[in-house]
């Protein structure tokens, strides 16, 4: 079931727990990083105890028998939809940063990425 | 009767007829409107320029112009891109924002000549079953205010059901349309997923979201239908069928139709009151002719599980935009029903649990279209309660996510499959609460959705109650 060989530690980790159907506590912190979500300290508590409740309740779904079963990720049966190469009117650079806080010179201005 | 408690078909009859004029009608909804300021139900009202665009209409009337809205007062759900009018998703991060174009749909029913008369309130980003979630403050069901109306398209439901406009937009991701319809006495239309362009409207999960509307009335969902449905070269989504005269078939009656009622919705924990409503309107369609038979959806029980990880997966992508630099504020302005989305889609999707959730959620998807595809090969339609319980208190389920959404639990397979449904009002609680069922029919069965849904209400007439204002 699980491949030893390829899999990072922490996946070989939460397969191990998944398997032996231990709860996943979420990492709040962590989760909150990635998703580049300022958190307040008091918030964390809350919301890890919130999450991990659904997280609970959502595991019902290893009990769903799902081998051999294909994904569905959209329901229209549509492929390689593509729209008419055509040039169309568009918004004016005005128009573009007509909504921003921060711009120069008809530009967006953002922070330095590289030091 | 007042102006603003006709129906769209009733109001273009006057407007045609010199009964009365678009600007009497704007003018008492927005009389309506400013008289329940305390529902909650708008975020921004435009006054003026509804104001201006009904005598524009008045003087296109009287040159004998027809268009299908021409003249009629219509509102939007505020996550409907308009050009020049601020639009919010009933939040922080777009307090300010005022888009640069407007939405197809907004675009189609503007050129069909109605009047906008606002925006309306809802669950910011429409994460929500209340209509508590707004970041503008909750919006409250006129037929008790102490209680939710809702959501997450709170207000549109609450200004159709208080006569503030004709009809209203709103989006259905899990029910957002149908539960709210179904606590406001209204009818409710979530379409088949890609019939209604979602282009402009501020996504919340995109294999999901469903751009549909409020009406007073079957077949006023009818009319509008025949304005925003079809395809849109801007939403690649969006279904190559040609769109059709969705008011053919009303008047064709239910009977002989096979309508089947899916044993897994009609739980212990349902509402004795909302079952008996149910149950007495199984007994109208029998009544008029259709044959009512058991259906079993068995993967029912695990579409709040399935819906709660593909959901808040897409939601987390979506919502990765705002990042404050090209419009709205900084991610610290997001809610927290926002945040816990957003954190609960990151770790579903992320490294290491992406196969345990994500992949197990979309591949149960499959298994929960499947039990609709088998159903509709013995049946027509099916139909169901809309939420297991009565509207319930303002404040009652805010401090327990998992409790308010499990209020969708009804709803949300019919997302996952990409099928339509129509929330049509059933009748009363003792307390005088609406009680509402949907009527589901496979993808593109609008019209027969409409159909039977026209049978019932001719026969039942619930939707001529109004809320004491």
């Amino acid at each position: 079931m699980t491949n030893w060989k390829t899999k990072p530690v922490y996946q070989l980790l939460s397969d191990l727990a998944l398997s032996y159907n231990i709860s996943m506590k979420i990492d709040v912190p962590r989760v909150a990083k990635l998703a580049n979500l300022p958190l307040r300290q008091e918030e964390k508590g809350k919301f890890e105890k919130q999450l991990s409740e659904i997280l609970a309740y959502v595991e019902k779904l290893k009990k769903v028998d799902t081998k051999n079963v294909e994904i569905t990720s959209q329901v229209t049966g549509l492929e390689n939809i593509k729209r008419e190469d055509k040039i169309i009117p568009s918004l004016s650079q005005e128009e573009a940063i007509s909504q921003t806080k921060s711009q120069h010179n008809g530009l967006f201005k953002v922070k330095a990425i590289l030091e | 009767m007042n102006l603003n408690q006709l129906t769209i078909k009733e109001a273009k009859e006057g407007l045609k007829n010199k009964k009365l004029s678009s600007f009497e009608l704007t003018k008492a909804c927005l009389k309506q409107i400013n008289k329940n300021k305390d529902l909650n139900a708008f975020i921004t009202v435009c006054e003026k320029e509804a104001l201006e665009q009904a005598k524009k209409a008045d003087e296109l009337i009287s040159k004998r112009q027809d268009l299908p809205l021409l003249g009629i007062p219509i509102a939007l759900k505020d996550l409907f891109s308009t050009k020049e009018i601020r639009t919010t998703a009933a939040s922080k991060v777009l307090e300010n924002f005022i888009p640069q174009y407007n939405a197809t749909v907004v675009e189609k029913i503007k050129n069909a000549g109605a009047i906008i008369v606002g925006k309306t309130n809802l669950d910011a980003w429409a994460h929500g079953s209340s209509g508590e979630n707004s970041d503008f403050g909750p919006t409250k069901n006129p037929w008790n205010k102490e209680c939710v109306p809702g959501g997450s398209s709170s207000g549109s439901a609450v200004s159709v059901a208080s006569d503030m406009c004709l009809a209203a937009t709103g989006t259905d991701t899990g029910g957002s349309i149908r539960l709210p319809a179904s606590f406001n006495n209204i009818v409710g239309l979530k379409p088949t997923y890609g019939r209604v362009s979602r282009y402009g409207i501020i996504a919340m999960a995109s294999s999901l979201d469903s751009i549909g509307h409020f009406t007073k009335n079957v077949e006023d969902s009818a009319l509008l239908l025949n304005i925003t449905a079809g395809k849109d070269p801007l939403d690649a989504t969006t279904l190559p069928n040609p769109a059709e005269d969705y008011t053919k078939n009303l008047n064709k009656g239910v009977k002989g139709l096979k309508i089947g009622i899916p044993r897994e919705f009609v739980t212990a924990d349902l509402d004795k009151e909302v079952k008996s409503a149910f149950e007495k309107s199984i007994e109208v369609l029998k009544s008029l002719g259709a044959q009512i038979s058991e259906i079993s959806l068995p993967y029912t029980e695990y579409g709040i599980a399935a819906y709660y990880i593909i959901q808040p997966s897409e939601v987390s992508s979506n919502l990765g935009r705002y990042d404050g630099i090209r419009y709205g504020n900084d991610r610290s302005s997001f809610g927290d029903e926002a945040k816990r989305r957003i954190m609960l889609g990151t770790f579903t999707l992320s490294s290491g649990y992406y196969d345990a959730y994500y992949k197990k959620a979309m591949a149960v998807r499959t298994l929960i279209k499947k039990d609709f595809d088998n159903a509709f090969q013995k049946v027509d339609a099916l139909i169901s309660p809309v939420c297991p319980t009565l509207p319930w208190k303002l404040g009652e389920k805010i401090n327990d996510p998992l409790k308010m959404y499990l209020s969708d639990a009804l709803t949300v397979t019919v997302n996952i499959a990409g099928i339509p449904s129509l929330s049509v009002p059933a009748g009363f609680s003792k307390n005088k609460l609406p009680i509402g069922i949907q009527i589901m029919g496979k993808q593109l069965s609008e019209s027969l959705l409409f159909q039977i849904g026209n049978a019932f209400e001719k026969q039942t007439n619930f939707y001529k109650q109004k809320p004491n204002l």
